[in-house]
């Protein structure tokens, strides 16, 4: 029998709290992380940004014993991921349990700002990696998943399938990216940044928001069907269309939410929640999917209102938020979307719905023409 | 029976001149000559690979998701990161470009190959510390965990900087990764030629 992926612990720090619990309160009370900056390093222009604060970083690393010359970006990782691992109980120490790091800029800030204590090499995506799995003392060989924006949703289907595959009993899953001048600028080149907070969605949509936030999952394999939250499936699609710009007919996006159909039950699927970045192209590619999809009736709802693009973290972060909102029986309120935008009305509404309902689908797209979902289910 | 071996083409900047290769050999893609050298090395690799294995690329209104890409690197997309670090390091020579930014993500390479073949499959970039042979293999299996995916156009590719670059491309099958001991020694051999 194949073996059942289990999520048995989760933690998301962010500047709406420091577990998930908070977060989804806040999220839920409406508060958003998001606030107006008028530069930043060499950036003049003024752009939204939801910033995590470092001296909050810091207490937490000193309540939760993190020492040691880390960047910000591997404290980010630890604050989260040490929470986690102590709320699942586990030795993360043992050769059956998985390390997988989503992120895609890492410690990219180090080509600008070197930092003392700090080998140069650390801007090496794995070499991050491997300061976390040294803290936990775990001796296998560091893996992160570096698929830009749906990284957070892969990391999590790659963990699944090391999981089913028998060669580990739990996967740690941590997601983060620090929100550096190197991105915010490039970002800022491509003209997807708006000057205000994010409105998914709407007709009026001007652009994206940049977010800081950490997040991690911690997933068990069983042999028997336990209750609590299963990670069902996933799958990566690809729109084979353009490299910085979505398909228009929702290709990748659509191909890969018919393959987590095959096994949701339909009169069970409480929400989809999407990428919603609040780009003109995003959002329009998403509602063109769900409608192929035959998913337009279904209650959609996106998060990036409160936290804006958190991109490595993203997949993870945005998918424990849900499972917190199934279990309270509720479809977040998109925060910032007024008025229909898209070609096709995706069921979406900027104040908490009401929902019966024990799945959810996790979609994401992005650069490199990559679209990602993902399906959990809650049983009793 | 003893089974075949994988078929592979392993590349770097000691051996091969990637423009040139891309004008002997290839000639109609001149998205080429915007790409960052990650993306020209997996995009030349993954060429030369296909016309050796013989497979013809799907064109038209033709698409599969049954291939997918699985790529592996270590610096991932260090070259271009400092490429556009340079663009604004300098508050007066301060000039951020969007065509320099994109490639600062690794998986664009999966993307532009994607693209020239029309295989809407998953495609995926992992960073590891090295070309691990194991790691890769047991990877590359749990690939197949979608049952969509029939085969996969797998490989390693790294760059420093914009002159050096390191790449081999293999084509995997579902049997192929069914032994996954058969199939890290494979790989094994295939990185053995990395730097020949």
């Amino acid at each position: 029998m194949a073996r059942v992926i289990r999520c048995i612990a989760d933690n998301v720090v962010s500047p709406l709290g420091t577990t998930s619990r908070s977060n989804y309160d806040s999220v839920k009370a409406g508060r958003s992380g998001l606030a107006l900056y008028e530069s930043m390093g060499n950036i003049s222009t003024p752009f939204v940004l939801s910033r995590m604060d470092r001296v909050v970083i810091d207490g937490l690393c000193a309540e939760l014993g993190i020492q040691g010359n880390y960047t910000f970006f591997e404290k980010f990782l630890l604050c989260s991921s040490v929470q986690a691992v102590r709320d699942a109980g586990i030795d993360a120490s043992s050769d059956r349990v998985l390390f997988i790091i989503s992120t895609t800029k890492g410690n990219v800030s180090l080509l600008g700002q070197p930092q003392e204590g700090v080998e140069q090499e650390r801007v090496l995506l794995a070499r991050a990696a491997r300061e976390v799995m040294r803290f936990f003392g775990n001796p296998g060989k560091p893996i992160v998943v570096c698929n830009a924006c749906i990284s957070g949703v892969c990391a999590q289907i790659e963990a699944m399938r090391a999981l089913r595959s028998g060669r580990y009993d739990y996967a740690v899953v941590i997601g983060a990216d620090e929100q550096s001048p190197f991105i915010i600028s490039g970002f800022l080149s491509f003209k997807a940044i708006s000057d205000e907070p994010c409105r998914p969605f709407d007709k009026d949509r001007k652009g994206l928001n940049l977010g800081e936030c950490a997040a991690t999952v911690v997933l068990e394999a069983s042999d028997d069907k336990k209750c609590g939250w299963e990670l069902v499936c996933g799958a990566i699609r690809n729109d084979a269309n353009h490299i910085s710009g979505p398909s228009r007919t929702g290709e990748g996006s659509y191909l890969a939410l018919m393959e987590v159909l095959k096994q949701c039950n339909r009169d069970k699927l409480a929400f989809v929640n999407v990428h919603g970045t609040a780009t003109a192209y995003n959002d329009e590619m998403e509602s063109i999917a769900l409608y192929r999809a035959g998913l337009i009736d279904v209650p959609v709802t996106g998060l990036k209102g409160y936290y804006g693009h958190t991109m490595g973290a993203a997949g993870i972060m945005e998918s424990i938020l849900s499972m917190y909102a199934v279990r309270d029986n509720t479809v977040l309120a998109t925060r910032g979307f007024a008025v229909q935008g898209t070609t096709w009305p995706v069921s979406v509404s900027n104040g908490l719905r009401e929902c019966r309902g024990s799945e959810f689908i996790k979609l994401l797209s992005g650069f490199g023409g990559s679209n990602a979902a993902l399906l959990y289910r809650y049983s009793e | 029976m003893e089974r075949r071996g994988l078929d592979f083409v392993a590349l770097n900047q000691g051996n091969a001149q990637l423009t040139g290769l891309y004008r002997s050999h290839i000639g109609d893609w001149p998205k080429f000559f915007k790409m960052d050298t990650l993306s020209k090395a997996g995009f030349v690799a993954s060429e030369l690979l296909l016309k050796k294995t013989g497979e013809h690329r799907l064109e038209g209104e033709e698409y599969t998701h049954s291939r997918a890409i699985v790529l592996f690197g270590s610096t991932a997309s260090l070259c271009a990161d400092r490429n556009y670090q340079e663009t604004i390091q300098d508050r007066d020579n301060y000039y951020p470009s969007p065509a320099l930014f994109v490639y600062t993500l690794p998986n664009i390479v999966t993307g532009e190959i994607a693209i020239r073949n029309h295989w809407r499959g998953e495609t995926s970039f992992y960073v590891l510390e090295a070309p691990d042979a194991a790691q890769m293999a047991f990877h590359l299996a749990c690939t197949f965990d979608d049952p969509e995916t029939e085969s996969i156009l797998a490989g390693w590719v790294d760059s420093r900087n914009n002159d050096d670059y390191q790449v081999f491309m293999t084509l995997i099958d579902r049997e192929d990764a069914a032994d996954t001991e058969w199939l890290a020694g494979q790989l094994d051999l295939i990185i053995n030629n990395l730097n020949k």
